[in-house]
């Protein structure tokens, strides 16, 4: 054995300024902890609500301020310094870059929406979707007690905000540990926020541990992976195993293929694409349904963006090994979640399977390998993320004896008794379809379009079983409106509560861009376009 | 820079609108022709108000959408006035709404086509629509549903009138999902009844089909020519030399997948019998005289993507000539009224699709015979409603018999359509149906003869079904239940039919005047080639046809007429049984997709061997079984869905190993 | 035996030695009062019961304790690898560290306030 040289540090640099909008968030987030801790309990839903709106606010500011001027766009926001001993290196772990900010912009703002729908209070002290004290039994001594004690609902906007902080870092950093630690930053709030449903409470806390034990099963795929990938290339950061790929071959070759597989594996796990689809259905319906619209949008949106930088920065020299198993996941996902969701009978898990089908389309642009793909998927994720943020809003407001009422048959003739809000449900449902006018036509036009232009014979099978699939669940979405316009309301029908402000205001917003989008979708797309360019 | 998704579109041309080279240059619109979008706006507006407005409406909401859909009407016929005015060249005018999508280079603006093409469809569509929604007020009176159906009659208006007056196949393709909705809608309006629930669903998933064509065609035009307006898709089209055929050969298949599933035309023709479930003026607007026959609009609309590919050409007109001479067969067998004459549509449609493959020759034809049939399917559907007014909702023609007496008005003026559906001159079939024949007999070597010999042998079947249907409802012995009592309808639901009965008379001996209808259409579909003689002489085609349309009145004559038609249908021959069952098609797409698919996910999830029940038709059920089995893995265990991403992983990861 | 890892066992010999010690002391200094209680064969100041109290569960009061315990051990981790390098690092890691203190003091904070130390 020989002694190893002590290691020198290697100082990091951070540009503050390049990170402020996460730094924004992590602060609204900690601040939140503290009112929590010490604001008076009847003011303490108004302070947390305003200060996570305000700090998003306050963030997306931060990042068109950064995504504005041309000297910080490009700019690496923060590196790590490390040696081994001979040289110093200096590496970046976040890369402030086109796709970066465009996805932190987008999840700031459909976090916006996210936090006004939980925090719908009906009246109430704090949110209503939420109970204080999740692992006890409804109605029992313990979830008083814990009332009493001067818990409350409200500490769901903490958790929420550190969720988004998490989320923004994920499709930003630009080596493998930094993902798995934001992986985990964006997960542990989410397993909380699913288990705290104040009704149905069983199926919630189900919800939660399921999420949380699969969740740590795909997590330890990604380590997995993560070491596999460093055996190969000795390194964790994109920019290195990218080189290392091209600068192969290695004695490691082996490594290689399992390595980057199992690390996607983390990630689709997220995304909920099939065979790592599982928990989507339970989850979805068991948390708390704003918290399952907050989920569906931002962390499939989050989880994207780092499959996006994955795929085209990290991994895109080795894009001959892990292509395929990909394809076979996209195309496993897009059947699997089509086909299942025609058999749903409950509208929480019609939406899952319809989040699952819709994750196997972004999977197509993804495959695309061009910068037409990027631009398509960023701008799916935005259009999508804003429908199924307003579709469970929505579905959050049918009510029956004070709970939600999920289950199809309830629904039946919604649409004669409540023609507005069934009318907006229907035209959310219309754009999951992808029906032309809709945000649904123009990215899935998008996406499939790309996949035919650039991903050569295999982007084009996928596209067509892409188009075949959202032809079937077109069939499942027709069905709902049908339900609630042309059947006949059952006796004891449901009602739809009136909300708040917030949440009108969430939901309507929801489905004007849904509309906007696919009316005048040109401005996004360009966006989209323009911040479609990853740096290395 | 900006590249991206915008520059998923090549170079596209600035947006002027009009057609491709060999069309007449369109100009941009002036004068009334500015308003275009009043013609979809205002039926539209109709359909929202009724359908936001709720019960208030109920008064004053089905007369407040026959008014608007006669006022679209008015628009077009002005607009119609307008472009007489003017020079044959300057006919087509292009209408820019707005910029719908502009991302990098690919521009796309909303904007309307009002050319010679689609004026026919607007005068077609306004006018017969206008003249359902009047029937409509009588024949739905008493339905405490009627608001709805008037607000689904304007969607559909609105829609169809987007569909033919869209300048690009995105915006079309807008317009077409628009009909198949409201079509949907209105064949499930009466959704109470299981059955019909079921013909809807049917309809629709064999549309999706259909649609799934149109969109890869959409996107094989967006890759190939950057762009996807007429004008440029068009043009360039025309332009393109035969390198690109394996190509454009592909995008002709699809367009006319996407019209086969709208038009009912083999072999995606299996839901329009079914949708007969509709409320009978839906039947006759929709499933006759206007949405079925998008599909050939689509084909002549699109004719320089098929001159360019003429192996597509070759299957749009064998596609026609087996639909015309199926739905002939499945019409003589039909005790049904409606289905009988939904069997009628199909094949006549089938007569349009093979003008539309026969290329320029055909073209104005197919247009033509369209618009006529429009005019006397329409009559006849509505007489047929008539006719089950009167008889208590009966539809067995069997139970019928000997209602000419009873129903004088509905007698006269389906008589009429079926004189012209005949083509007997000087009726309007005869200038429209003829034509199709005897375009059908130019060409060279074995296609003249197959072709032509298929639509001539159609005429001959034709004749036969439509005069057994006629003499079994009018004629004969009376075969009426005892509490029948047949009464001619109101004036609201006759007047109708008169004005339909009266265009089937004239509409083709005023429109053939002087050529008048083919030249004016020509600036889009192209002249007539010079010189193109059928190979068999005209004289001697016109008499065949007439000898075989007459043999077939005969035929029906001495069968339903003279002799007596049992009540309950005799056991019939091998070719009447399948006949009856639409020549088996249903079965045949259970065999060739539901089984298959079925026992595919059998094996796959190793599950029970019970049938797939409740189940819609060929296609959903095989999705609906796939779901219901697959569905036993979500079993609600963290264990199992551990395991399965475990398995996945190891599945996937093996494959690949194996593969390299 | 290569040198460097004999600094190791010398401290592995001494934390063994400092353990043994204050287990030795406390036998010999301590008080020795024996009750039933402390007779058991499982002892941890608590009466066992067949089954535990609610209904089965083990009061979360224990994970609360454990986690504020790890949190704090953290904390410690990753302060000891500063103060060795406190030198090189210079003022940029002592502002860093303060941060990484006042945020753990935040989840402190929450933790008193909301109860978590209060064991009823």
């Amino acid at each position: 054995m020989t002694a190893v040289a002590p290691a020198a540090f290697q100082q990091s640099n951070v540009d503050y300024v390049a990170i402020l909008p996460m730094l924004i968030v992590a602060s609204a987030a900690l601040v939140g902890v503290l009112v929590e801790a010490f604001a008076p309990r009847r003011r303490r839903h108004v302070i947390q609500v305003s200060l996570a709106v305000v700090g998003l606010l306050a963030a997306f500011a931060a990042v068109v301020w950064v995504a504005v001027d041309p000297n910080k766009v490009g700019h690496k926001g923060l590196t790590m310094g490390f040696t081994d001993g001979t040289t110093n290196h200096s590496v970046f772990a976040l890369a402030i870059d086109g796709p970066a900010l465009f996805m932190q912009g987008s999840i700031v703002l459909m976090g916006v929406l996210g936090i006004l729908t939980m925090a719908e209070r009906f009246g109430g002290v704090g949110p209503d979707a939420f109970t204080p004290s999740g692992a006890s039994t409804p109605g029992s001594a313990s979830e008083s007690a814990a009332a009493r004690a001067g818990a409350l609902t409200s500490e769901v906007f903490p958790l929420t905000m550190f969720a988004i902080f998490g989320m923004m870092i994920f499709p930003t950093t630009n080596d493998l540990i930094g993902m798995f630690v934001a992986l985990e930053v964006l997960s542990l709030p989410l397993y909380i926020l699913s288990g705290l449903a104040r009704r149905r409470r069983l199926l919630s806390q189900e919800a939660s541990l399921k999420y949380f034990l699969l969740g740590a099963f795909s997590s330890a795929f990604f380590l997995f992976g993560t070491a596999l990938l460093y055996g190969y290339a000795g390194s964790v950061y994109f920019g290195d195993l990218s080189k290392a790929v091209a600068t192969g071959p290695l004695a490691m070759n082996g490594l290689l293929l399992p390595g980057a597989f199992l690390v996607f594996v983390g990630l689709l796990f997220k995304v909920g694409a099939v065979p790592f689809h599982a928990w989507t259905p339970d989850v979805y319906q068991g948390a708390p349904t704003p918290v399952t619209g907050f989920m569906a949008a931002c962390t499939k949106a989050a989880a994207f963006g780092a499959i996006l930088r994955l795929a085209y920065v990290g991994l895109d020299t080795a894009r001959w090994e892990w292509t395929n198993a990909v394809v076979i996941v996209a195309i496993l996902t897009m059947v699997v979640g089509s086909v299942l969701s025609v058999t749903q009978t409950d509208m929480k898990r019609l939406l899952a399977y319809s989040s699952i089908a819709h994750a196997g389309f972004i999977l197509v642009g993804v495959l695309a390998f061009d910068r037409k793909g990027v631009g398509a998927v960023l701008f799916y994720l935005v259009a999508y993320g804003f429908s199924t943020i307003a579709a469970f809003g929505i579905v959050s407001l049918v009510r029956q004896n004070g709970g939600e009422a999920t289950h199809l048959s309830q629904w039946a003739g919604l649409g004669k008794r409540y023609p507005l809000t069934a009318g907006a449900f229907a035209f959310l449902m219309l754009a999951f379809a992808g029906i032309p006018l809709t945000s649904g036509f123009v990215s899935k036009f998008g996406v499939f379009s790309a996949a035919i232009g650039t991903g050569g014979a295999t982007g084009t099978t996928l596209a067509v079983i892409g188009v075949v699939c959202s032809a079937i669940t077109v069939f499942v979405y027709a069905r709902v409106i049908v339900l609630m316009f042309f059947s006949d309301a059952p006796d004891d029908a449901v009602e739809v509560v009136t909300p708040s402000m917030a949440t009108t205001f969430s939901i309507a917003i929801g489905t004007l861009i849904t509309l906007a989008l696919g009316v005048l979708p040109s401005s996004l797309l360009d966006l989209a376009d323009r911040a479609s360019q990853f740096v290395r | 820079m900006h590249t991206g998704m915008g520059s998923l579109a090549h170079t596209v041309g600035t947006y002027a609108a009009g057609l491709a080279a060999h069309e007449g240059e369109a100009h941009a619109a002036t004068g009334f022709t500015a308003y275009a979008w009043l013609l979809v706006a205002l039926p539209l507006a109709g359909a929202t108000m009724l359908l936001l407005g709720g019960r208030r409406t109920d008064k004053f909401g089905p007369v407040v959408a026959t008014a608007l859909s006669w006022a679209a009407f008015v628009v077009g016929a002005i607009i119609f006035v307008e472009m007489l005015g003017r020079g044959a060249d300057s006919r087509a005018q292009n209408v820019t709404l707005y910029e719908w999508v502009t991302a990098g280079t690919f521009k796309l603006s909303a904007g309307m086509l009002v050319d010679q093409l689609s004026m026919v469809f607007v005068l077609l569509v306004t006018f017969v629509g206008s003249l359902i929604h009047v029937y409509s007020l009588g024949y739905m009176e008493h339905d405490p549903d009627k608001r709805r159906f008037f607000a689904y009659l304007n969607l559909f208006v609105g829609a169809m009138l987007l569909l033919v007056l869209a300048n690009s196949y995105l915006l079309l393709y807008v317009g077409w999902e628009g009909v198949g909705l409201a079509s949907y809608l209105l064949i499930g309006f009466w959704n109470w009844n299981p059955a019909y629930a079921t013909a809807a669903n049917k309809a629709f998933v064999v549309n999706r089909v259909g649609d799934f064509g149109l969109t890869v065609a959409l996107m094989l035009m967006f890759f190939h020519f950057g762009a996807v307006d007429f004008q440029t898709v068009l043009g360039k089209s025309a332009a393109l030399t035969g390198a690109n055929q394996g190509f454009m050969t592909a995008m002709g298949l699809m367009l006319l997948l996407g019209a086969c599933g709208k038009s009912a035309q083999f072999p995606l023709q299996s839901w329009l019998g079914d949708a007969m479930a509709g409320p009978t003026p839906v039947s006759a607007l929709i499933h006759a005289a206007t949405m079925v026959t998008a599909g050939v609009y689509l084909i002549v609309r699109s004719a320089p993507i098929f001159e360019a590919a003429p192996t597509a050409q070759l299957v749009v007109v064998i596609v026609g000539a087996i639909t015309l001479l199926f739905g002939a067969i499945v019409g003589c067998a039909k005790d049904d009224i409606k289905k009988a004459l939904a069997a009628s549509t199909m094949s006549q449609i089938g007569y349009m699709m093979l003008a539309a493959g026969l290329g320029p020759v055909g073209y104005a034809f197919a247009i033509f015979h369209l618009l006529t049939h429009g005019f006397f399917k329409a009559g006849m559907f509505l007489g047929a409603g008539s006719v089950m007014h009167g008889m208590n909702d009966k539809v067995d023609m069997r139970r019928f018999g000997g209602l000419s007496g009873a129903m004088k008005i509905t007698w006269a003026t389906f008589g009429l359509g079926w004189l012209a559906i005949l083509g007997v001159p000087p009726f309007s079939g005869y200038w429209s149906k003829d034509k199709i024949i005897e375009a059908a007999f130019i060409g060279e070597g074995w296609r003249p003869w197959v072709f032509g010999g298929a639509a001539l042998i159609g005429a001959g079947i034709t004749a036969f079904y439509m005069s057994r249907l006629f003499f079994m409802t009018f004629h004969g012995k009376k075969r009426w239940d005892a509490d029948d009592h047949p009464h001619e309808s109101p004036r609201i639901m006759t007047v109708p039919m008169i004005v339909l009965a009266v265009g089937s008379a004239f509409l083709g001996l005023i429109l053939s005047w002087n050529d008048m209808f083919v030249s004016w259409l020509e600036p889009v579909t192209g002249a007539e080639p010079e010189g193109a003689h059928p190979v068999v002489p005209v004289p001697l085609l016109l008499t065949l046809t007439l000898l075989l349309v007459a043999g077939g009145v005969f035929l029906a004559w001495m069968r339903y007429w003279r002799d007596d038609v049992p009540v309950t249908a005799p056991a019939g021959s091998l070719v009447t049984q399948a006949a009856r069952k639409d020549l088996y098609q249903d079965q045949v797409n259970e065999a060739l997709l539901m089984r298959p698919g079925i026992h595919l996910t059998r094996s796959l999830v190793f599950a029970d061997s019970k049938g797939v029940d409740g189940a819609v038709g060929g296609l959903a059920a095989l999705v609906g079984g796939t779901s219901s089995r697959l569905r036993k893995l979500q079993n609600g265990f963290a264990r199992s869905y551990a395991l399965t991403m475990l398995a996945g992983v190891v599945a996937i990861l093996g494959a690949l190993w194996v593969i390299s | 035996m290569s040198e460097p890892y004999v600094p190791i066992l010398f401290m592995l010999g001494l934390g063994f030695a400092f353990a043994a010690l204050s287990v030795f002391t406390s036998l010999v200094v301590g008080p020795k009062r024996y009750n039933r209680a402390k007779l058991e064969a499982y002892e941890c100041g608590i009466q066992p019961s067949p089954q535990a109290a609610g209904g089965g569960r083990i009061p979360i009061k224990y994970y609360l304790t454990a986690m504020l315990f790890i949190v704090f051990d953290i904390e410690s981790v990753f302060l000891y690898p500063f103060a060795v390098a406190f030198n090189k690092l210079g003022l940029f890691a002592l502002v860093e560290m303060v941060l990484f203190i006042l945020t753990v003091f935040v989840a402190y904070a929450y933790v008193w306030r909301r109860g978590g130390l209060d064991w009823d």
